[in-house]
């Protein structure tokens, strides 16, 4: 199937998949000279259809890359002797050097990389254990438990997190009044737990979301597998491990791809946890440190570069999890069932 | 072979039954407790709220909360509420019918270079908008629009993930026998687009409807960078304002806790009215 120089209307040569009958092939050929002439029409049809996209996706996609690039190597520049204008003039790598030197941002890289060794094992095991334990037959009321679980995702990122802070706030929460009448006393917002803290709204506000994704997948595993599986004398668990697990090898793919992209933007929720509590600083992920450089600093030169960096690391870690998901995956392995979507 | 409910097996079976079902409720209360403490928490005034003392009857002052929540600052609230009602379906309106049509020609039309330019479409799907906000708030101080409605509305109106779905929905839901019948008909094919796969398409718009309206609504990097002005704030914003507040005047407490409950309930009603349709988003790869 080659591709032809102008668009033409589908429905010819869509390989084996749309395959036709003999019949319908013989009436599709005798209307060929129609669908000819409307070979223009169709082309500035689904030109017309395109543009829209496509005039947002170089407007608010691509300029702002290229917007940042470009902005990541010049900078003001203070002029000669105290007089004149301030010019913008091109810095070269100054804003990189910058960044990367910079032991905060370097600080809230290690952060995110703390948080997504923490935050990213403990998603995928979750969800997919409890959608391994939704389809294993056993649970009772599988949809309204599913309904539930998926609840906290249309639950605003900023509202989960005023939520779970006031949960958090001695005085406020009924669990910490319960914890203390307990005799255990418990800061939640200290040096050592505010991690696990955003951790657990990150995983309260996405689990149900990766468990549906999960389940999906678990029920299009064919039922002739799993009961061959029974069969042999595997017991649920052998059978939920080793013969369902790898099945949904794509969707795993997906949502350790997603999780991690998303962890990597950390901003919300500690943005809103650093109006209580003083460990969260300023600058604690990348993101807070691109919007202090960029809002508090104002300086863009500094923010952009920042920016670049994180995509860099972001695309590369994309990659690298791609890469890792086909390396020994059958061919149009990944990706086939249940894709997760941006949050 | 031996008999699959032999007696021996039965009680370790029971005892797995209870396990997951005890397993699975757990997980339940898990997500549900914290919504039903935001429930209970916006009926309680100042004093009760501090006293952790949520189930206890007497003081009910869920009216009295609304009523100081929409008075606070000149209603100030109802306005952020518009806004953010103006931003997400106006924005998810438009938006998914955007990505739709484009994802349909992707499906149903063939020309040059057409899977990279789908490969484009992708990435943008991988790369997160708030890596973007910053270049686009630049951009848009540059030609003056920074701090207008525009500024917010018009990024988020690309939704990549809506045009991959709008091309997996146009491969399952609009028979190609369908288009070409409407072509001997004579009718265009723009026309046959509006009047055959649209209506064709529909479940597949909810869907990507539905998740745009929910990543608008919890929007919250784009409008803290762009907007300074407060009537123009959606409701995320404005509560993270009165929230830094509270802490340090204990009044804006029940205000902030009254206006969560209030911005979360469309989005809650949406997913439980249209189960189907998010998970249709959600299974989309098992469509193709």
């Amino acid at each position: 199937m080659s591709t032809a120089p102008s668009p033409v209307p589908a429905g010819v040569g869509r390989g084996p998949d749309a395959a036709a009958g003999p019949a319908e092939q013989g009436a599709r050929r005798s209307r060929a000279r129609t669908r000819r002439s409307a070979r223009r029409g169709a082309g500035a049809a689904c030109a017309a259809l395109m543009t829209p996209f496509f005039l947002l996706l170089v407007l608010v996609f691509l300029l702002p890359v290229g917007v940042a690039v470009w902005l990541s190597f010049f900078g003001d520049d203070q002029p000669e002797l105290g007089f004149g204008p301030e010019r913008t003039v091109f810095t070269g790598l100054r804003s990189y050097r910058a960044v990367l030197t910079d032991p905060t941002f370097l600080r809230g890289l290690g952060t995110t990389a703390l948080y997504c060794l923490v935050h990213l094992p403990l998603m995928v095991v979750l969800s997919l254990a409890l959608a391994l334990l939704l389809d294993s037959g056993a649970a009772r009321l599988r949809r309204t438990a599913q309904l539930a679980l998926f609840l906290p995702h249309a639950v605003p990122g900023i509202i989960a997190a005023v939520i779970w802070l006031y949960l958090y706030t001695p005085g406020l929460s009924p669990v910490i009044g319960l914890l203390d009448s307990a005799g255990v006393r418990v800061d939640l917002l200290g040096v050592d737990t505010v991690l696990p803290s955003v951790v657990n709204i990150a995983l309260w506000s996405n689990l149900g979301y990766n468990v549906v994704i999960f389940y999906a997948a678990l029920q299009a595993v064919p039922r002739e597998v799993t009961e061959a599986a029974l069969v042999d004398g595997a017991g649920p668990v052998r059978t939920a491990l080793l013969v369902k697990v790898p099945l949904v090898r794509g969707s795993a793919v997906m949502v350790v791809l997603f999780t991690l992209i998303w962890s990597l933007q950390l901003f919300t929720e500690p943005m809103l946890l650093s109006q209580a509590s003083p460990v969260v600083g300023a600058r604690w992920t990348p993101n807070m440190y691109i919007y202090d450089a960029a809002f508090t600093r104002n300086n863009y030169g500094l923010a952009a570069a920042a920016s670049v960096v994180l995509l860099a690391v972001t695309v590369a870690l994309s990659y690298a999890v791609g890469r890792w998901s086909t390396r020994g995956a059958r061919p149009g392995g990944p990706g086939r069932t249940g894709e997760g979507g941006p949050r | 072979m031996s008999d699959p409910v032999s007696p021996r097996a039965a009680r370790p079976r029971l005892l797995g039954r209870t396990a997951v079902n005890a397993v699975v409720w757990l997980s339940v209360l898990y997500t549900l407790l914290p919504v039903l403490w935001l429930l209970l928490a916006a009926a309680k005034d100042r004093d009760a709220l501090f006293s952790s003392d949520l189930l206890s009857p007497g003081d009910f002052s869920f009216a009295a909360n609304i009523r100081a929540l929409l008075d606070m600052e000149d209603g100030v609230f109802a306005r952020w509420y518009l806004n953010s009602l103006l931003y997400a379906v106006g924005g998810a309106a438009l938006g998914s019918l955007i990505s739709v049509a484009c994802g349909y020609a992707f499906d149903k039309y063939r020309f040059r270079a057409k899977e990279k330019l789908f490969s484009l479409v992708l990435a943008g799907v991988m790369v997160p908008p708030t890596v973007l906000a910053l270049p686009l708030y630049l951009m848009a101080s540059g030609i003056g629009v920074v701090n207008t409605f525009w500024s917010v509305f018009v990024p988020v109106l690309f939704n990549p993930f809506g045009v991959y779905l709008g091309r997996v929905f146009s491969q399952g839901y609009v028979p190609d026998e369908v288009l070409e019948a409407a072509r001997v008909d004579g009718a265009g094919e723009l026309a046959s687009f509006f009047r055959v796969a649209l209506r064709m398409l529909g479940p597949g718009l909810v869907t990507v409807f539905l998740f745009q309206l929910t990543a608008i609504w919890n929007n919250f990097f784009l409008p803290m960078v762009m907007l300074s002005d407060q009537s123009l704030f959606p409701v995320s914003l404005g509560l993270y304002v009165w929230n830094s507040a509270a802490v340090v005047t204990p009044d804006y407490y029940p205000v902030v806790i009254a206006g969560s409950l209030l911005a979360v309930l469309p989005l809650v009603a949406a997913f439980v009215l249209l189960q189907r349709y998010w998970r249709s988003g959600l299974t989309a790869g098992s469509v193709k």
